[in-house]
């Protein structure tokens, strides 16, 4: 079996949604979530990748459809972390925690008194 | 030899892939993610994928990178949430997520040579629009519409992180005032930098016709040259309720929206160009989503106005 440039990279994008799949479920913290998230992504995009190699035509490079996809799928995962790190502060901010377990603690105490007001205040100033 | 090479990369990826959520301290892991992303530019060269190469390289890796090291810093002192699965579970999951990779890479084993159809069909259509570049002339003709639902994902995402400001400081400037630095490398790089990285914007725009390139990566360039001078302290961004601001941003997609619906009236469909002009016609509606793309990409980095006095 002969690995050329597309097998290997191909490869090499399975691992990495494997990788980003367990780094997902296994770590407990919603920062390293959002990124395994992205690694997972970015070991589909390279899959993708591989097809578009093994889609060349001679003399006129890979097929160029599955690389605008990714270009675009680039910019939408960007928009997508960028959103989830913002609740994820925003979380932050209200509650003092990035945990995503329902607890009784500071986070329904925040959203259900006063305080809640003061406590942005202090955050932001 | 170049296999060897190639296998090298592919190692070094999923080294640094596993580095980046095996290590336990957050910024660790984005250092590691940064340089994966690195990594990965080189093996999208190797695949003679060079668009996809540069915008991995600034989005990809660069703004995102951006994003989590700055959130990272800010949740460093978050109670850490040590609730990990158990040793046994994890086991499972690992063996689970094993799985998952083998099954794709057996797939991407299995992959038939396909015959060539779309790049064919691409390169000879590339006389209609003028454009020699065919992953452009995707982006911008063939496939023009995923491009404009791409631009408005892009500011859904900008309003969706607006909207978490909260109520005090609505309407005000976006994330934390950056004092003006000392002077030094930063103060000096945000002073000598952007004008270059205009003019490297410009260029990756205007060459994108024919060659690698093209609005996304110019306009991440601008992003990247506007939070240089920010986080310089030289500038500050300017409040979200700015109605210049807000017209900037609407600009790129309004734009090539009403270029695109223009096409059923000129060209007899929707988004398609009149022959005639239509390297120009992509040309200007490659500006205009520049400069857009630019501002809404800095703004997402930046994040909702948090200040809720005044900056004074």
């Amino acid at each position: 079996m002969i690995l050329d440039v597309a097998a290997v990279f191909g490869l090499a994008g399975a691992g990495a949604v494997g990788l980003g799949l367990f780094g997902m479920l296994a770590n407990p913290r919603p920062l390293q979530k959002v990124l395994a998230f992205n690694l997972m992504g970015s070991g589909a995009f390279l899959m993708f990748g591989a097809v578009a190699r093994r889609a060349a035509a001679p003399g006129l490079g890979p097929d160029p459809v599955p690389h605008a996809m990714v270009i675009t799928g680039l910019v939408v995962s960007f928009a997508a972390t960028a959103l989830i790190v913002g609740l994820l502060l925003r979380l932050h901010a209200v509650s003092g925690s990035t945990s995503l377990k329902p607890q009784p603690g500071p986070r329904r105490a925040a959203r259900s008194t006063p305080a809640s007001k003061t406590s942005e205040r202090g955050d932001a100033a | 030899m170049t296999a060897w090479f190639d296998v090298g990369l592919a190692l070094m990826a999923l080294g640094l892939a596993w580095r980046a959520i095996a290590t336990r301290r957050a910024f660790d892991s984005t250092v590691a993610f940064v340089i994966y992303g690195l990594v990965l530019t080189i093996a999208w060269v190797r695949l003679g994928a060079y668009d996809v190469a540069l915008t991995e390289a600034a989005v990809g890796s660069g703004l995102t990178g951006a994003l989590l090291l700055g959130a990272a810093h800010r949740l460093e002192r978050a109670p850490a949430d040590e609730d990990r699965p158990s040793a046994p579970l994890r086991a499972l999951l690992a063996v689970a997520c094993a799985g998952v990779a083998l099954g794709l890479g057996a797939v991407v084993l299995a992959l038939p040579q396909v015959e060539p159809l779309q790049a064919v069909a691409a390169a000879s259509a590339a006389e209609a629009t003028g454009l020699l570049n065919p992953v452009n002339n995707v982006l911008m003709a063939f496939r023009a519409i995923d491009t404009v639902l791409e631009k408005m994902v892009l500011f859904a995402a900008l309003v969706g992180v607006w909207s978490l400001a909260p109520d005090a400081a609505w309407g005000r400037r976006p994330g934390r005032r950056f004092p003006p630095a000392a002077e030094g490398p930063l103060t000096l790089f945000a002073r000598v930098l952007p004008p270059v990285g205009v003019l490297i914007a410009a260029h990756l725009l205007w060459v994108g016709a024919d060659a690698p390139g093209g609005a996304f990566q110019g306009a991440t360039i601008l992003a990247a040259m506007i939070l240089l001078v920010r986080l310089a302290g030289l500038a500050d961004a300017p409040p979200v309720s700015s109605r210049a601001l807000r017209l900037l941003i609407v600009l790129g997609p309004a734009a090539f929206l009403g270029v695109g619906m223009a096409g059923v009236v000129l060209a007899g469909a929707p988004f398609a160009y009149p022959a005639a002009h239509a390297k120009a016609i992509i040309l200007v509606v490659e500006f205009a989503m520049l400069v857009s793309v630019a501002a809404t990409l800095a703004l997402l980095v930046v994040g909702p106005p948090e200040r809720a006095q005044a900056a004074p």
